[in-house]
C-alpha cells in the first residue's frame, strides 16, 4: 500500500515537474518570438506593402465583425443595468456605467477576443500551411528571414489595428447603451450623452488603448509561434490553430486581469 | 566544395544520420540514393544549414555552416539554390513573383530587368504564359518546373535538388536531368541530388553515394556504382525485394496467404 501511494506520488511529482519545464520552455519560446518581432519591427527595409495588406485583413475586414458585437454588447450592458438602475431611480447613471465598462474593460478585451479567434486563427492556419509545405524552409533557402518577412508585418498591423479597433468598439457599445437609453428608458439624448461623457477621463481611454495594445502583441506572437511549430499535415494545422485561440483567449484573459490590477495600484 | 564529415542527427530517438561523411567537388554532380526516409532529406537539409546537425559538420568552401547563424549564414545561403520534394512555392504568390521573389529580396535589379530574368529562368525549364498563374492552378510537374526556375534565379553556384523526377512525366524528368547536366557543363554548378529514380541517377551523375541506416555506404562513378560488390548495393540499384535490405519490406508469406484470402463479401 505505501509502496504504491510512494509510487504514484513519484509519478505524479514527475508529471509535474515536465509540465512545469514544458510550460517554462513555452514561455521563454514566446518571449524570445516576442524579441524577434520587435528587433525585425526597427530593421529596414521595412515592408509597407505588406503591412498595408495584412492591416486591411485584420483592421478592416475586422470592423463589421466588431460593430454588431459591441452593438449588442453595449445594449445588453444598457439592459441589464436598467433593472438594478430603475430600483434605485437612478436611470440616467446607466450612460456612465456603459461608457466606463465598455471603454476601460468590454471594448479592449470583446475586440481582442474577437480578432483572436477571426485573425488569429487564420494567422496560425496559415503558417502552419506553410511550416508543413516547406514553404518556410524555402524562404530561408532563399537567404529570407521567415521572422521578419512573415512576423513582422503582421506584429506592427495587429498593434497598429488592435487600438483602432478597440477605439471603433468603444464608440459603437456606447451607441448601443445610447439607442437602449434614449428609445426604450426614456432618457433625454443631451443628457444621456452629458452623462457619458461626464465621468469619463483621459486615463481610461488610456488605459483601455494600453490593454489593446498588449492584447495584439499576444495574438500575433502565440499565433504566429502556434503557426511556426505546427508538425504533422492538415491535423497538425488543426491542432495549431485550435491551441492558438484557446492560449490566445487565456492571455488576454490573464493579461487584462494584470492590467486592470496594475492601473488600480497606479491610478488609486 | 562541399564537405560532409561525420554527420549524425537524431529526431525523437531516432537516428536517422550516422556519421555520415561525404566529400562533393565544385563542379561534380553527386547523386544520393537511398529508400525512403534513410535520412537523404536530412541530410540535404544539413547542407543548406536548415537543420543543425547533434554531431559532425557541414563545411562549405571551408565555411563550417553548422555554426552559422542570422547574416552570416544567409550569405552563404546566396550560393545556393534548392529545389524542394513538392516544390514549396509560395502560394499567396503567383509564378512570376516566386521567381522574382529572390531577386526582389537581394538584387537591386530594375523591374524589366528583373521581367527579363524571370521569363529566361522560366523558359529555361519550358514554361511561358504563365506568369499569372497561383501554385494551386499549376499541375504537379508545372509546380515543379517553377521551382527549379526560383532556385536558378540567383544563379546559384551550388543546387540541391530533392527529388527532382518524381511527380512529373518521364518525357518532362528527362528534360529535368538534361538541365541538370546543362548547369554542370555550361555554368560549372555543384548539384547535389537526392533520388531513388535510378535512371536518372546515371544519367546525370559524375559520381553516386548510397545512404543507408543514416552512413553512407558506397560512393563511385556510375560504372563502379553497377559494378559493387556490396549486395545492400546491388538490391537497391536493381529494385530487388529479395535481398540483406530487409527493413520496412513486408513478409512475403503473409503476402501469399493474404492473396488467396483476398476475397471479401460485400454487404
Amino acid at each position: 500500500m505505501i509502496e504504491q501511494l510512494s509510487a504514484s506520488f513519484l509519478q505524479t511529482t514527475a508529471a509535474a515537474g515536465t509540465w512545469a519545464v514544458e510550460l517554462f520552455w513555452y514561455a521563454g519560446s514566446l518571449c524570445l518570438l516576442f524579441a524577434q518581432a520587435i528587433g525585425g519591427a526597427f530593421c529596414r527595409p521595412l515592408r509597407a506593402r505588406a503591412i498595408v495588406y495584412e492591416l486591411w485583413k485584420i483592421g478592416v475586414q475586422s470592423c463589421f465583425i466588431v460593430f454588431l458585437s459591441s452593438l449588442f454588447i453595449g445594449m445588453v450592458l444598457a439592459f441589464q443595468s436598467a433593472y438594478q438602475m430603475q430600483k434605485l431611480a437612478a436611470e440616467i447613471y446607466i450612460a456612465s456605467l456603459v461608457a466606463l465598462s465598455v471603454v476601460r474593460e468590454i471594448g479592449p478585451v470583446i475586440t481582442a477576443l474577437i480578432v483572436a479567434g477571426r485573425v488569429g486563427s487564420s494567422i496560425a492556419a496559415e503558417l502552419g500551411t506553410m511550416k508543413v509545405t516547406e514553404q518556410i524552409d524555402a524562404l530561408m533557402t532563399l537567404a529570407t528571414d521567415p521572422v521578419r518577412f512573415l512576423i513582422v508585418p503582421r506584429f506592427i498591423a495587429l498593434i497598429i489595428a488592435l487600438p483602432l479597433l478597440t477605439l471603433w468598439a468603444d464608440a459603437v457599445g456606447i451607441l448601443g447603451g445610447f439607442l437602449v437609453g434614449t428609445l426604450k428608458l426614456n432618457i433625454l439624448p443631451s443628457l444621456y450623452w452629458k452623462m457619458t461623457t461626464i465621468p469619463l477621463a483621459f486615463k481610461d481611454l488610456f488605459s483601455g488603448l494600453l490593454k489593446a495594445l498588449i492584447f495584439g502583441m499576444i495574438i500575433c506572437i502565440v499565433s504566429c509561434f502556434e503557426g511556426f511549430r505546427t508538425e504533422g499535415g492538415a491535423e497538425g494545422v488543426g491542432r495549431s490553430t485550435t491551441v492558438a485561440v484557446v492560449t490566445s483567449f487565456l492571455l488576454i484573459i490573464a493579461a487584462d486581469c494584470l492590467c486592470t490590477a496594475l492601473f488600480y495600484f497606479v491610478w488609486h | 566544395m562541399i564537405d560532409v564529415q561525420a554527420l549524425s542527427k537524431a529526431f525523437h530517438e531516432h537516428q536517422v544520420l550516422d556519421r555520415a561523411t561525404l566529400t562533393i567537388q565544385t563542379g561534380e554532380t553527386m547523386v544520393i540514393i537511398g529508400r525512403s526516409g534513410c535520412g537523404k532529406s536530412v541530410l540535404l537539409k544539413h547542407i543548406i544549414g536548415l537543420l543543425k546537425p547533434d554531431a559532425g559538420q557541414v563545411l562549405i568552401d571551408g565555411v563550417n555552416i553548422s555554426e552559422l547563424s542570422g547574416r552570416a549564414l544567409d550569405k552563404v545561403r546566396l550560393k545556393f539554390g534548392m529545389l524542394f520534394q513538392n516544390a514549396a512555392l509560395f502560394d499567396s504568390m503567383t509564378v512570376f513573383e516566386n521567381v522574382a521573389f529572390p531577386l526582389q529580396e537581394h538584387t537591386t535589379l530594375t523591374v524589366s530587368a528583373m521581367t527579363q530574368r524571370v521569363h529566361e529562368c522560366l523558359q529555361l525549364v519550358g514554361l511561358e504564359r504563365v506568369d499569372d498563374l497561383f501554385p494551386s492552378e499549376l499541375s504537379g510537374g508545372m509546380r515543379k518546373r517553377v521551382g527549379l526556375a526560383r532556385a536558378l534565379a540567383m544563379s546559384p553556384q551550388i543546387v540541391l535538388y530533392d527529388e527532382p523526377t518524381t511527380g512529373i512525366d518521364p518525357i518532362m524528368g528527362d528534360i529535368v536531368n538534361d538541365l541538370i547536366m546543362a548547369l554542370r557543363d555550361r555554368l560549372k554548378v555543384t548539384s547535389v541530388v537526392v533520388t531513388h529514380d535510378m535512371r536518372s541517377a546515371y544519367k546525370v551523375a559524375d559520381r553516386i553515394a548510397m545512404l543507408y541506416n543514416g552512413s553512407i555506404i558506397e560512393v563511385g562513378t556510375p560504372d563502379q556504382i553497377r559494378g559493387s560488390k556490396n549486395l545492400i548495393v546491388q538490391q537497391f540499384i536493381k529494385g530487388e525485394a529479395v535481398g540483406p535490405i530487409q527493413e520496412g519490406l513486408p513478409d512475403r508469406r503473409i503476402l501469399s496467404r493474404w492473396s488467396s484470402r483476398s476475397q471479401v463479401t460485400l454487404r
